[in-house]
Formats: C-alpha cells, structure tokens, sequence
C-alpha cells in the first residue's frame, strides 16, 4: 500500500511541477497504455517542443485526478458516473478513443471444440446457480460436445479494472438477477469462485486449473494465443470476439450515441457485433485552466483521429467506426 | 537482530546507564585531579563533551523521528479514512460486507483471513525454524554449518512475487493433487478440510508465508542460541545429561525470550506480506472454516482495488482498511510482547 501511495504523491508531484507551457501530463487507464505511449511519443516526434507524459495509474485513480485538475487529462476504461460529473472540479469530456473487449476462457480437459456461451449462462455461472459443466443448458447451445460431469470453478478478477467494468456492465444488462445481485463497478462482490490479479493471473489460474472458467481481455487472449469462447450476440447471433466484430458493435451502438459519448455498447445491436465490448475515453477538460495546453489537446484529438486510429489494428485494438470518428471530429471543436 | 542478543547477554537496565553516564563521569574526573593521560590525548583530538552533547541530541532526533512516522502514519490513516468511519463507525471492524457496487463495506472477512494465514503460518514455520536452528547450532558438522546457515538466510533475500510465481506453479498443484486429497483422507474429520479443494486458499496461502517467515526465525534463534555460554552447555553436560537434555536445559531455556522476539519479528512479516498471498489465497473476501475455501488479507484487498477504487466512501473504506491493518499488527504484537513479559517474569521469581 505505501508503495501505491508513494506512486501517487510521485505523480501529484510530477503534475505540479512541470508546467511547462509545452508539457502535458495525463494519468488513467492501464487497458489503452500501450497505444497511447505509442501515440504521444508519435506526436511529440511529428510536434517538436510537445511532449505528452502518460502514466497508467488505473482508471479510478484517473478520473480522481483529471476532475480535481492534479493532470491535464485523464483516460477511463469506464465512463464517470453522473455523481463524479457533477462533483468534479474541472468539468470533463469524454472522447473514445479505441475499444476494447473481454472474452470468457476456460480449461475442460478432453474439450477441444470452441464452446458456446450466452450471457444468462455466464451470469448464472458466476451467481452460483451453474455450477457444473455438465448442466442442461450448457449443453443446449453445444450439442455434439461431450462435457463432462465435473464443477465448474470460476476466476475472476480480484483487482479494481476496466474489465471487470465492461465484463460485469455486460451481465448485469443480460441478467437482471446479475443486476440485484451483483451489479457493474471495476471489482464488485463476486458470490462465488476465486480472484486473480491481473489478466495474467486470471489466464494463468484457467490454464493451470482443470474444469475452471474465466474473462480476459481480447488483446490479452490474442497475444498469448490463448483459445477463448464465442458468445451470442443481442440479434441471437454467435460471434467470436476480434477487432472487425468489436468494431461493428461500437458502429451499431453509433445510432443511439449520445452528446457526451457516455454510452456503454455491451450487448449492442448488429448481426455482427461481439457483445461485451465497450469504448475507453480520454478524459478531456471542457475548459483546459492553460489555454496554450487547450490547444494542443485539440490538436492531438485530431491528429489521433486522422493518423492514430490507423495505428489501433496492429496492436489488436479496434479503432473507432467511421460515424463515431466523425461524430468525435465535430465535438473536438466544442473543447477550449 | 542484535538487539535480542544484547537483551539476552546482558540486563537492558545497566545498558542505558552505561550510555547516559559517562559524560557526567567524565566532567568529575576533570574537575578532581590532573586528567588521565588518555583524556588529554582525547582533548588534544578536539573530541569532548560538545562533540559527546551533539551526539546526544543526534541520537535522540533520530530515536524520537520513528515515533513521529508512527504518529503521522496513524494520523493519515485516520484522516483519510474519516467519511468511511462516520458512514460504519465501530461496525466497519465487525461486519463482513464489502460490496463496492452498492457502498456497503466491513472489514471482517479480510482481518480473519489476516489472522487465520498468519497464526496457520507460524504453527508451521515455529518448530521448523527451531529444529533448523537447533541442527546448524549444536548438530551439524562444522564444515556444512556455514553453508546451511547461508542456503537458509538465503530464503529472506528472494522476492515475495517469486514466492507467489513459485506457489502458483508449484505448490497449487501439489496442493490440489496430493496434498489436499491426504488431508482429506486422515484429517478430514477435524471439518477443516472440507467443500472443494481448488489449490489455493487458506491453507496455501499459510504454507507459502511460512516458509516466508521460517529463515527470520530461524536465523535469529540461531544468533541467540550461539550467545548462550559454553560453560552452561558444559556444565550440564557434565552433569550426566544428554545431547537432547543439554540443548533442552541450557540452550532452550537460555534463548527462550529471544526466540519469542525472533517468533514476534515473523509474525509482522506474516501480518504485513501481500504479493505471495494475493497470489494463492483466492481473493473471495468470506468467512469459511474450512481451510480449503478462498480467503482474503487485509493487505490483499489494499493491493487489489486501490488503484481502480472509484468514489470517495470506497477509497475511505481501503484506507479504513489500511487502519485496521496497523491496529491488528499493534494489538497481535501488544499481545505477544505482553506474553514475553509474563514468562520472563515468571523465570526471574523461580530462579530466585
């Protein structure tokens, strides 16, 4: 814990000493971390005298310090809930970025077939109520597999994270038992099963432990090679999860997109659309306290949207539909 | 480390005036009669009683600056934690909600799970590390003494991640396939190895700090049993006792109280550690009697949801956390220091 907290007085530190007029400071979301750096260091190379520091705090410690104004902006894998808005000190934007999405594993020795899910299954799996892999309905979706009559053991993240967010945002939609009992939040109170640290953690517990199910991230599963479920999407459609059907949920979600880009798109509509996948933000103040670093904001914004969203595919992000791209290109002038 | 083997050479009473008294004796020797010729040797080096004052006052700041941290440590805590303490009061320590979604948060689950792993930690690693102790101390030949005393110092210096890596690879599996199966088998009418055995839990958690702890203990115990006087040792053994009898009688008994400080050192390390048990101990903040069942620390949930905690009352109720991590570790080493007190108490009347 002092070591967190020494992190954190590091990084308030850092926020107020280097003010320089050029040097901009964000803090958040660990999930995007790797394309931003890649971004920032890009722009800074193409923009000499900008330099842009990102550091991966987390995306609640994120969103604490880009509304009490401590950096220049933050980055969520969540969207701030209307409490945080209305609380925070230095109104702020969302604007997705990239998206993200998280997919169930699992190790059922002597199954090779890619097994089907849906998202009442993996509801009542981690409820308590599915508790072998022999069950009925598991079965229903996969007929010729031949499971086997053995508990199930689910992992889950023990860790504060945009998975668990985007993963539990998911079931509560498709489970209003998941919903009472459970709800949405970065860590909530699983009813069952056991907790791992990190994707890492989680991966590593599913593949060392027979009979076990678990959620990772899509990048994390497709950089591991590791095999990973399809799940049924809201059209009643199996998708497997991969950048092109994550993508097409964000573009089926484009039409009920609100202003503020504050919209979930688990269990979005579309034939194709992977179902537990959701944006993560940049958190960008409405009105930046240094009008100099306003503008360089903005002109990131739309650097990233005509450059960077080319990048997001060869790191196995999925990069923004073209009508959120160009819905985030007409807000981007409502920034100060 | 040295403090329990001067404790034990000598009485701490006559230390303290040891440190505080020479000034003052000095200063009379100066004032009585022509100074000794080591003292004008020593004032002709410039050194004295300013440089002995400034000492002093040195000292004393850097004494007094521990108990500083603990205050302001005691006093964050405390701040940080205050919308939580208002919103559960004395609750907070006795109820085993911790539901982020809907607010609700006590600290039970995670200080049982605390307790449980480290008292389960040092029923294992306490006669382990004394026998460990005992074999390098009076049994091992001379020329494999060295060499054990280091592979055994050696396990302080790995990392608690490696330890978790370790555990994760190694002594889960172990646990699930061979080990969980014989517990069930020949204890498990004792109910505490019952419900499903996952490989990790409980019980993993408190093997894997055990042998965290062990090399704490046993390098200390060995330090003290090394003070103990060879002419005790020898005299027992001429009085017709045995091998087993002369470690009993004199080495034992002499180094008892240090032991304990070596048994106290490795329970705060056992309190404290997070990486390596966050990585066996399942994470699932419940209160279960079976040894099996998942559980949680106190430090565990502080590495986990910090980062990501969102909302000012999930933050305070971490923080809470934190304070009641520190409060544990103050009344378990209260408790045992108040254990070591009675015991040595008791010697003393008997010996008089």
């Amino acid at each position: 814990m002092k070591l967190k907290l020494m992190g954190l007085v590091a990084t308030v530190a850092f926020g107020a000493l280097s003010a320089g007029a050029q040097s901009l400071n964000g803090a958040g979301a660990t999930f995007p971390n790797p394309i931003y750096s890649k971004w920032f260091a890009e722009y800074a190379a193409s923009h000499p005298g900008v330099q842009i520091n990102y550091q991966s705090v987390g995306s609640g410690a994120g969103i604490r310090q880009a509304s009490q104004g401590i950096v220049d902006f933050g980055a969520s894998d969540g969207p701030m809930t209307d409490q945080q808005m209305s609380e925070a000190k230095v109104k702020l934007f969302h604007i997705p970025t990239v998206l993200g999405a998280v997919v169930p594993t699992y190790n059922i020795p002597g199954v090779n077939a890619e097994l089907k899910f849906s998202g009442d299954i993996i509801a009542d799996i981690y409820l308590g109520k599915i508790t072998n892999w022999n069950d009925a309905r598991i079965k229903a979706i996969n007929p010729g597999v031949n499971l086997p009559d053995h508990q199930i053991l689910p992992v889950y993240r023990s860790d504060g994270s945009g998975t668990t967010y985007i993963f539990t945002d998911y079931l509560s939609k498709v489970s209003s038992d998941f919903q009472q009992k459970v709800g949405k939040s970065t860590s909530v109170r699983w009813p069952v099963g056991i907790g791992q640290k990190g994707n890492e953690g989680v991966a590593g517990m599913v593949r060392n432990s027979p009979y076990s199910f678990g959620y990772v991230e899509l990048i994390y599963a497709v950089q591991n090679h590791m095999s990973f479920g399809v799940v049924k999407n809201a059209a009643g459609k199996f998708v497997k999860a991969s950048t092109d059907s994550v993508t097409a949920a964000a573009a089926g979600a484009a039409a009920h997109m609100p202003d503020d880009f504050r919209v979930s798109i688990t269990n979005a509509p579309g034939a194709e659309a992977y179902p537990i996948s959701s944006f993560t933000w940049l958190l960008i103040p409405l009105q930046s306290a240094d009008p100099k670093k306003g503008e360089v904001l903005k002109d990131f914004l739309k650097w990233m949207l005509a450059n960077g969203e080319q990048q997001a595919p060869a790191l196995t992000y999925a990069p923004l539909p073209k009508n959120v791209a160009l819905k985030v290109a007409g807000a981007i002038n409502y920034l100060k | 480390m040295a403090d329990t083997r001067i404790k034990d050479a000598e009485p701490p009473a006559l230390l303290k005036l040891q440190v505080n008294e020479p000034h003052a004796v000095a200063g009379h020797a100066v004032e009585g009669k022509a100074p000794a010729a080591i003292r004008e040797f020593l004032n002709k080096r410039g050194s004295g009683a300013a440089g002995d004052g400034a000492f002093g006052a040195l000292v004393l700041a850097c004494a007094l600056s521990i108990l500083g941290i603990v205050v302001l440590i005691l006093f964050v805590l405390i701040q940080q934690s205050k919308l939580s303490l208002h919103a559960f009061g004395l609750k907070f320590f006795i109820t085993s909600a911790w539901d982020p979604v809907m607010g609700d948060f006590g600290a039970l689950p995670f200080i049982y799970g605390t307790l449980v792993t480290s008292f389960l930690a040092l029923c294992i690693a306490v006669p382990l590390a004394l026998c460990v102790a005992i074999f390098i101390m009076e049994i091992c030949p001379k020329p494999l003494r060295g060499p054990v005393a280091f592979l055994t110092e050696l396990l302080a210096a790995i990392p608690s991640v490696v330890y978790g890596l370790w555990a994760v690879f190694v002594l889960v599996p172990i646990m699930r396939d061979h080990l969980g199966p014989f517990l069930v088998k020949f204890f498990g009418w004792t109910g505490l190895f019952s419900g499903t055995n996952f490989g990790e839990g409980l019980l993993t958690a408190s093997i894997i700090l055990s042998i965290m702890i062990l090399p704490v203990i046993s390098s200390i115990t060995r330090e003290v049993m090394g003070a103990v006087p060879v002419s005790q040792k020898e005299g027992v053994l001429a009085l017709g006792a045995t091998r087993w009898e002369m470690i009993r009688i004199a080495v034992l008994r002499n180094a008892r109280v240090g032991i304990v400080g070596g048994v106290i050192l490795g329970l705060g390390r056992a309190l404290g550690e997070t990486m390596a048990v966050t990585m066996v101990i399942g994470n699932h903040p419940d209160i279960a009697k079976s040894l099996f069942a998942p559980g949680y620390t106190l430090a565990s949930v502080i590495a986990n949801e910090f980062t990501e905690a969102t909302g000012d009352l999930y933050l305070s109720a971490l923080i809470e956390i934190g304070l009641a991590l520190f409060l544990v570790t103050v009344v378990v080493n209260t408790i045992a220091r108040l254990l070591v007190w009675f015991v040595t108490r008791n010697s003393a009347r008997e010996a008089r």
